[in-house]
Order: C-alpha cells, then sequence, then structure tokens
C-alpha cells in the first residue's frame, strides 16, 4: 500500500523560561506544593485583570527571530472561551487572528526545512489530578507563559516529525527560551496528520492525535496512525476528521471527539489587554542578544577547529555540551581530542548533558589531561584511570598521575627489558609469530603493558616487540 | 445636610469628630434602609473603627488624608478585602475577597470611612435595581418607584443621605441613570481614567467606576482620590489629572465662550423624552445660555444605532466575564444566576458563536467605531454636548421589569458615550409634575472631565436643584416650583 503518503503538521508547546507568569507575578516554579503559587489574577477571582509580562514577549521574539519568522508590528490577545475546571475563568488567554509572528523555517538534519504557520503567545491552565472519589486543581500552572510553534503540514514521515521536535527543542535550549523538558510538560506536542495519493496536491482527511509527551511516542503515535488510515483507505472506508488521543501502554490512538461534537471558542479579542505593539527597537534589542544558534555553532565547530560533522553536531544539541567543549579547547585542549573525550568518556558520565557544567572535572581540568596525553606523557589507557581519579578527588590530572605513578614509562630500556621477559616466558607465542600467525602480537603486546601496569607506550612496545621477535628470527 | 467637601474640611479642623459624622449615618442607615434597601452589607463596626482612627491620627496632629473620616459607600460590584462581595448575585452570595480593588484602596487611602456595600442589579445588568437578587432597592423621593440602575443603591444612599458620596460603575449609564432618577450628581470618568482593577466585569471595555455625591464638587474630590494610572490595569491611560485641577475646575461660575452642543438626534419625536423632562432639560439649557454659554444644535448621526450596538457588545463580553462562575470555584452554580443575566449571557454567546460573530459581534464594533467617530466631529464644534439623561423620570417598580426591551430604553441616552469611552456627567434640573427628579446630562471629549465639571459647577452656583432633599416620609415630594437662586 505504498499509494499513499502522509502529510504531518505539528503545534507544539514550549513552556517560557521565565520568572513571572505571563499576567501576574506569581512564581512560574515547577514542583512547588500545590496551589502556593497563585494570586487573585492567576486564579481568575472577580475584578482581576491581566498585565502582560513583556519578558514573555522577549522570549517569544527571540525563537521567532531565531527561526526567520515575521514579527508582527501589532498583534493582540484574544479569549478562547471552553469549560473545563482547572481554567479558572472560563477562557485561556491566548492569540488567535493576529499571532506575534508568522512565516519562519527550522531545518531539520539533510537540510531539509519545515516550514512554520505562526508562533503566538498563550497562558497556561492549571493542573487536575484526578482521585478516587474526588479530582482536585492545582493552580500554580495556571498563567505559565507558553509560546506555540505551529509548523505547516511540511513533514512527510514519523522520524521527520521527530527529529523536527528534537532540532526544536535544541532550539529553545540554546536560545535559553525554555528548558524544553518534556516530563516536566515545558515542551508539548499535538500533531495533525492525514494521508493522500502520492504526489496529489489535495490534502486528505485529517485527525489531531493528542498527549504525545515523548520523542518516541510521537514517532510510534504517527507510525500507528498511519498505518491506521491507510488501512481505513485500502479497505475503501472514509476517515472522519477527529482529535485522537494517543495510549502509550496499549500503542494506539483512540477517538477523542468528532468535528462535529468540536468545540466552539468564541474567540473575541480581549477587552482587558491592548493591542500588543513591537516595533522596529525592540525587535533590534532582542536581535542583539541572541546568542549563536546551534546550526551556525556546528558549522562553526566543522569549519574553524576541523571536527567531523557527526562530533559538531553531538556538541551542538545542548548548549551547555558545545560551551564546555569550547571551554576546554580555550584552556589548552586539542579539539579532535576533546570533541571525542567529551563525547564518549564524559558523557558516559553525565546522565543530563545539560548538567555538565556541573561535572566535577572542570573544562580547564579536562584540558590539563589531555595536554598530557598530547606530550607523551601519558597514554589512553592512562588517560582514562587518571581521569577516573580525577572524578572522583576533583584534582588535576597532574597531581593524580604524580601521585598515583601513571605517568607513562619514558624510559626505553626498561620497556625493552620487559619486553624481552614476555618473549623468554612465551616461546610458543614467539614461535608462532615467526611462522606468520602475526596475530599473536596484539596479545604480546597486552601481556607487556599488564607487566609495565599500563604505563608503557603502546606504540614502543609494538615496535620494540617486532624487533625482538625479529631478531631472533 | 453638608457635602463631602465641608465634612472634610469640618473633621479636619476638628469641628466635629469623624466618629460621631460615621455614628450619625450609620443611625439613619438604621432608620431608613429597611424600607429603602440602598445597602446589601453594612459595615458599623469596621466604619467606626476607622473613623476612630482618623480621629486619633488627628489628636497625634498627623495628616488624614483629603477624604479624613468622610463616610462614603462602594456599590457592591467594587471587591473589598474581607468585606463579602456579591455583585448583586446569588452566585457569589458569601464570597469573601482576598484583595482590595485598586479604587477601594485608593479610598481608604485618603481616610475615607467605608460603611458598607450598596444594592444593584445583579453583576451591574439592569437599570431599575429590581434584578438585585436580594431586594429591590427604592426610590427616597417615591418609594413605589425604582432609583434607577444598576448603581441604584448608590444613588438612593446618597439621595437619603445615608453616606456622603459613593462609588458605582457606569457601562452604559448605570451611575447616570441612577442619579438623574435620585436626583443625585455623577460621573462617569473616560474609559481608562480609573481602574477597573477589583471592579466585577460586566463588559469590560465599557465598565467605568465613577462618583456620586450630591454635588459636582463632592464628584470632583471623589475622582481626584480614584482617578490616575494604575499598574494592574493596562487599560488605564498614562497620564493622571494634575492633582487639585479637577476640583480647581468646580470654581467657574459663568460659562462664557464654553460652546455647548445639543444633538437633534436625541429630541426625535420617536424615542425623544417625555414633556416633563424636555421642559426641565430646555430650562436647564435657557439657565446654561444665560451663563453665558453659546448653545447649540449639533448631530450624533449614527444615535440610532447605539442601542442595539450596546447590547451586543455589552453582552458578548458579559458571556465570557461570567464564565467563571461556573459551580466549580464560587459555591453557587450557575442556576443561581437571575433571568437578566441569563438573558444577557444567552445573548452574548450567540453574538460570539461561530458562524453569527462577524454578523454580530463584528458589525457591532464597526458600528461603535462610527459612533465614536461622531463624536469626535461633534466635539470640533462644541466643547460639551448636553442632553437629557434619561427619556423618563423614575418608574414604579414592576412597570418594566417584564418587558427587557421597554428596559434597555433607559439608557438610551447614555450608553453612547460608554461605546465612545467619553466622559459624562448627571446633574439634577428640575422636577416633573409629580415632583421627580430629572436629570441633565452632559458629555465631553475624552479625558475631558474638568470642562464638564466646570459647566456642571456653574449650573449648580446658580441653581438650587441639587439641594432639594426627598422628604423624611413616604410618598412623593410634591410641587417643587423655581429653582434658580
Amino acid at each position: 500500500m505504498s499509494g499513499y503518503e502522509a502529510v504531518i503538521g505539528l503545534e507544539v508547546h514550549v513552556q517560557l523560561a521565565t520568572a513571572a507568569k505571563i499576567f501576574c507575578g506569581c512564581s512560574t516554579r515547577f514542583g512547588a506544593p500545590p496551589n502556593t503559587q497563585v494570586c487573585p489574577v492567576c486564579t481568575g477571582q472577580p475584578g482581576a485583570l491581566p498585565v502582560l509580562n513583556r519578558r514573555a514577549v522577549d522570549l517569544a521574539l527571540r525563537l521567532a527571530l531565531a527561526c526567520g519568522c515575521t514579527v508582527r508590528g501589532r498583534s493582540r490577545f484574544a479569549r478562547k472561551s471552553y469549560f473545563y475546571p482547572d481554567l479558572p475563568k472560563g477562557y485561556q488567554i491566548t492569540q488567535h487572528e493576529q499571532p506575534l509572528a508568522e512565516g519562519g523555517a527550522v531545518e531539520i538534519g539533510g537540510g531539509a526545512r519545515v516550514n512554520l504557520t505562526r508562533i503566538h503567545l498563550e497562558e497556561d491552565a492549571g493542573k487536575t489530578i484526578h482521585g478516587r472519589s474526588t479530582s482536585s486543581v492545582d493552580l500554580n500552572r495556571a498563567g505559565v507563559p507558553l509560546c506555540e510553534i505551529v509548523s505547516e503540514p511540511d513533514l512527510r514521515r514519523p522520524e521527520d516529525a521527530a527529529e523536527y521536535l528534537r532540532v526544536l527543542r535544541g532550539l529553545v535550549r540554546a536560545l535559553a527560551v525554555s528548558d524544553g523538558n518534556m516530563e516536566q510538560g515545558s515542551l508539548r506536542c499535538d500533531a495533525n496528520v492525514s494521508l493522500r495519493p502520492a504526489g496529489s496536491d489535495a490534502l486528505g482527511v485529517k485527525t489531531e492525535i493528542k498527549n504525545l509527551n515523548s520523542f518516541r511516542f510521537v514517532q510510534r503515535a504517527l507510525e500507528h496512525e498511519i498505518a491506521r488510515q491507510r488501512a481505513r483507505l485500502a479497505a475503501g472506508g472514509a476517515l472522519a476528521q477527529e482529535t485522537r488521543l494517543w495510549d502509550a501502554d496499549a500503542g494506539v490512538t483512540r477517538s477523542m471527539r468528532s468535528k462535529e461534537q468540536g468545540r466552539d471558542y468564541r474567540y473575541f479579542p480581549d477587552p482587558d489587554l491592548p493591542p500588543l505593539w513591537v516595533d522596529g527597537a525592540w525587535i533590534a534589542r532582542v536581535r542583539a542578544a541572541l546568542p549563536e544558534l546551534p546550526r551556525a555553532r556546528r558549522a562553526r565547530l566543522v569549519a574553524e577547529l576541523g571536527l567531523s560533522e557527526h562530533d559538531a553536531d553531538r556538541l551542538t544539541r545542548e548548549r551547555e555540551l558545545a560551551d564546555y567543549f569550547e571551554a576546554t579547547v580555550a584552556a589548552g585542549g586539542a579539539p579532535g581530542r576533546a570533541a571525542r573525550w567529551i563525547t564518549t568518556e564524559l558523557l558516559a558520565r553525565v546522565p543530563d548533558p545539560r548538567a555538565v557544567g556541573g561535572a566535577p572535572v572542570t573544562p580547564e581540568r579536562l584540558a590539563g589531561l589531555l595536554a598530557l596525553w598530547d606530550a607523551g606523557r601519558i597514554n589512553s589507557g592512562l588517560a582514562k584511570r587518571i581521569f577516573a581519579l580525577m572524578w572522583e578527588g576533583g584534582e588535576s590530572a597532574e597531581a593524580v598521575a604524580g601521585r598515583e605513578g601513571l605517568f607513562q614509562q619514558q624510559d626505553a630500556s626498561v620497556v625493552e627489558a620487559a619486553v624481552r621477559r614476555v618473549v623468554a616466558g612465551s616461546p610458543e607465542l614467539a614461535a608462532q609469530y615467526r611462522a606468520g600467525r602475526r596475530n599473536v602480537l596484539g596479545y604480546l603486546v597486552g601481556q607487556v603493558m599488564r607487566t609495565t601496569r599500563g604505563r608503557a607506550d603502546p606504540r614502543l612496545v609494538n615496535e620494540l616487540l617486532r624487533r625482538e621477535l625479529s631478531d631472533q628470527d | 445636610m453638608p457635602t463631602v467637601v465641608e465634612v472634610a474640611r469640618g473633621i479636619r479642623a476638628r469641628e466635629q469628630s469623624a466618629e460621631r459624622v460615621t455614628r450619625d449615618r450609620l443611625e439613619r442607615i438604621r432608620s431608613l434602609d429597611p424600607t429603602l434597601r440602598a445597602y446589601l452589607h453594612v459595615d458599623g463596626e469596621g466604619a467606626t473603627a476607622a473613623a476612630r482612627e482618623i480621629d486619633r491620627r488627628l489628636d497625634r496632629g498627623e495628616e488624614v488624608g483629603p477624604l479624613g473620616g468622610v463616610p462614603v459607600a462602594l456599590k457592591d460590584n467594587l471587591v473589598t478585602r474581607g468585606l463579602e462581595t456579591t455583585a448583586g448575585s446569588r452566585v457569589l452570595r458569601g464570597w469573601i475577597p482576598p484583595y482590595d480593588g485598586t479604587v477601594v484602596e485608593r479610598l481608604r487611602a485618603s481616610g475615607a470611612v467605608i460603611l458598607g456595600k450598596l444594592n444593584l442589579d445583579e453583576f451591574a445588568m439592569g437599570s431599575s435595581c429590581e434584578s438585585s437578587a436580594f431586594a429591590p432597592c427604592r426610590n427616597p423621593w417615591d418609594p413605589e418607584r425604582v432609583p434607577g440602575g444598576s448603581s441604584g443603591g448608590a444613588a438612593a444612599a446618597v439621595a437619603a443621605g445615608l453616606c456622603l458620596g459613593a462609588l458605582g460603575t457606569d457601562t452604559g449609564g448605570s451611575i447616570r441613570q441612577p442619579a438623574a432618577l435620585c436626583g443625585v450628581t455623577g460621573l462617569k470618568p473616560t474609559y481608562g481614567r480609573v481602574s477597573r482593577y477589583g471592579v466585577i466585569a460586566f463588559a469590560s471595555s465599557l465598565d467605568q467606576v465613577g462618583p456620586l455625591g450630591r454635588t459636582v464638587e463632592d464628584c470632583a474630590a471623589l475622582l481626584e482620590v480614584i482617578a490616575g494610572p494604575d499598574a494592574r490595569d493596562s487599560t488605564c491611560v498614562a497620564e493622571a489629572p494634575e492633582p487639585g485641577s479637577l476640583l480647581a475646575a468646580c470654581g467657574r461660575n459663568e460659562l462664557r465662550g464654553v460652546r455647548v452642543g445639543v444633538p437633534r438626534e436625541y429630541f426625535a419625536d420617536e424615542g425623544g423624552p417625555e414633556p416633563d423632562v424636555a421642559g426641565a432639560v430646555g430650562a436647564a439649557l435657557a439657565q446654561i445660555a444665560e451663563l453665558g454659554a453659546e448653545v447649540k444644535e449639533i448631530s450624533l448621526p449614527h444615535t440610532g444605532h447605539a442601542v442595539a450596538t450596546y447590547y451586543l457588545i455589552a453582552t458578548a463580553e458579559a458571556s465570557s466575564n461570567l464564565a467563571r462562575y461556573d459551580g466549580v470555584r464560587y459555591g453557587r452554580g450557575r442556576r443561581g444566576f437571575g433571568d437578566e443575566v441569563k438573558r444577557r449571557i444567552m445573548l452574548g454567546t450567540f453574538a460570539l458563536s461561530a458562524g453569527y460573530r462577524d454578523a454580530y459581534y463584528g458589525r457591532a464594533q464597526r458600528v461603535r467605531t462610527l459612533i465614536r467617530r461622531d463624536f469626535e466631529r461633534a466635539f470640533d464644534a462644541c466643547d460639551v454636548i448636553a442632553t437629557p439623561t434619561s427619556p423618563f423620570p423614575a418608574f414604579r417598580l414592576g412597570e418594566r421589569i417584564d418587558d427587557p426591551l421597554q428596559m434597555y430604553l433607559a439608557d438610551i441616552y447614555t450608553l453612547s458615550c460608554n461605546l465612545a469611552g467619553l466622559p459624562g456627567l448627571s446633574l439634577p434640573c428640575g422636577f416633573t409634575g409629580e415632583g421627580l427628579p430629572v436629570g441633565l446630562q452632559l458629555l465631553g471629549p475624552a479625558l475631558g472631565e474638568a470642562v464638564l465639571l466646570e459647566v456642571g459647577a456653574a449650573y449648580q452656583a446658580a441653581t438650587d436643584w441639587h439641594e432639594r432633599r426627598p422628604p423624611p416620609g413616604r410618598g412623593a415630594a410634591r410641587g417643587v416650583a423655581g429653582g434658580r437662586r
């Protein structure tokens, strides 16, 4: 059934990293006891009025400018009416007909572009916690600033949708617009998907999938939904425009409501909030403060520091990781060696790359370790052992290696003696080598390294072994 | 009966104690309010304590603020910390707000003593005070008649001397119309002149807080305290009036060089005022001309569309503002709403529905712009506009309550001013043959409160209509002739 192609568009909600909520001064800190970060405004008390937190606009503008969107000089907030117990005013303040920004695009792997429809600001609702016999409402989250990013239906494959989300998350983190944390709900995604005959320009009947709270779920839900639609169409059936819910346990999407049951949100401009004017000076101010974006940074690391595309991509997915890398290079670490060390040894010890700034081995210390290696004073095996000890004790590489006697053996005669001993102790292997079984050399190198407690230079060992074995030839 | 300005001066001069002044008002409330029902809640204890505190501060030689010791009262849609606030609705009965609205905060800071919360039509929706969920308020001039609305309790309380001044809200005439029907002075400021933070919203783009008092000067004294920008209301105008400028505007006693426009549409055959009202307003215009003003006819061509426009916009916004009273948070559910409120929620919900929004809400917004332009053009040719406040005087309880359209016409002269966001003043200008007060409305350009106060104060300096008091007993005042000093 390859006659169909999928058309996918995503609506992503990102929690903006402001200290205060979007329309009042309450804190946005995650994880506080329920209803401790509330006031008359965000609980919708009679008579309370919203006042826009301009910091939230700053952050949304950052993202809009980074994506090349067109910022509207005048945008408006609207009321979106629906009933839900955790929506204290009975409406959500959002932007409808006049969003903050329109157009723009996000580049994903391989130079593909996902065009954006719009980026707008809105407030979050509270959280309903369902108990056995009662439900409780926590309004700490009510009024937390969100930025909604709506993509054009440019995606064709579920894995591209997941990739788009990864890139978008990297972008909001690089811009310090959001922590992009899906588990805490600061990045949320709804997906729209429809099928059409391959090569057609028409759009098929779409469904909207909600409750996608990880990259993996986005991909799996889309895969499932595409298969479901395809099977239905192949059987000659029709699809209904509807909202479906992803059931992660069952691995299926389930119908939530049809278009006919869809809500009439009765949008109208919020009379409590005057139009939002963003002038050229405001845009210029935000643009001037934009940090280097992941894509530009990746290109620079390749061009200026000679990293591989792979290493550069891996390092720039999280701003903190790239910062760590560049600090290591600035402290004297060789770029290629630093990149590989960080993406392998360091990341093996840091579960969340964004926490790398708090690692017990600082970039300066790591640079010190790599310098010893470059100078031939240690080898890779010693480097790993020293690194492990540095991680425990927070000392410099020099100090650890000195104390533990982990410098490479500089006296070639000591290594030579060890080589002779090993060859003398393994006459069978020596004979096999001389008979042409060259691969026994690796074992013999290992033996020498063991007897020198890893302190021999492996290249020197190799060379001396070869000579020793051929001498007696 | 003394005015706000006189009492404030007397207390500061230690001629009388603040506590005595407040106790007098509380006593009067006890004797008259069981009939009038101007108050929903009287805070006797809190008021007495606040008055004593004023006296103590004066004893210590401290400043007490411009309204130190003056007993005032608040329409019950103004949020008061720790004092039950219901907006006249069962839905909010028992709600004790955790905060003070901005105007309440400013009043307290000025030293005013808050006697209690005043009756109103439920959520300020009505023109008679009959749709109060608790009890209809009555007109002190004739308790068989309504005080007007929705700030009916405020107008009745000022007229009967149950407070010296009051704050009401005006969405389509809710300060000016009851002021006219009760023979007191009421001012609806320019939209954005006074903070709406802590005003229980009816229609957010139209609501505005304003003072009611016996004189234009008292209204100015109250407005001095409550006007000015507020960081908690982003629809507030950024500029504050020059301190003292509003009171200073009340010093005029002639009107040379002032151009007063009279819109011909307000006197059309259909929807024109009743003859007694037309007569009193005509005499007032003659008086104003005698004071030196130039009185001329002007035109506001879109006047005929104002009622329809208003009831689309006001109900649309109301349907959204009242969505929070869904039964989840405030004790009583939606069944607690009265008929008029339900009617407006349904009208507004319809006007915003998909497929109808542009034809109703959208078109109303466009007509609103035309009405605003009418006024802008008119104010090129005149400084103030004069009209009757209401086409008829106080009507009998029950006379219009079953006919919403008849009730809506009570605001026919007042609601254009809200649509255009302009200031409007109503002041007593005579009586009907039955002895019921008639109000003259003055409308000004945006932020033109001062010119309204100038004209109004000059008129009150030349007349004594505002000094007439309702008779103490039951029944209407009779045969109040004259008017000129």
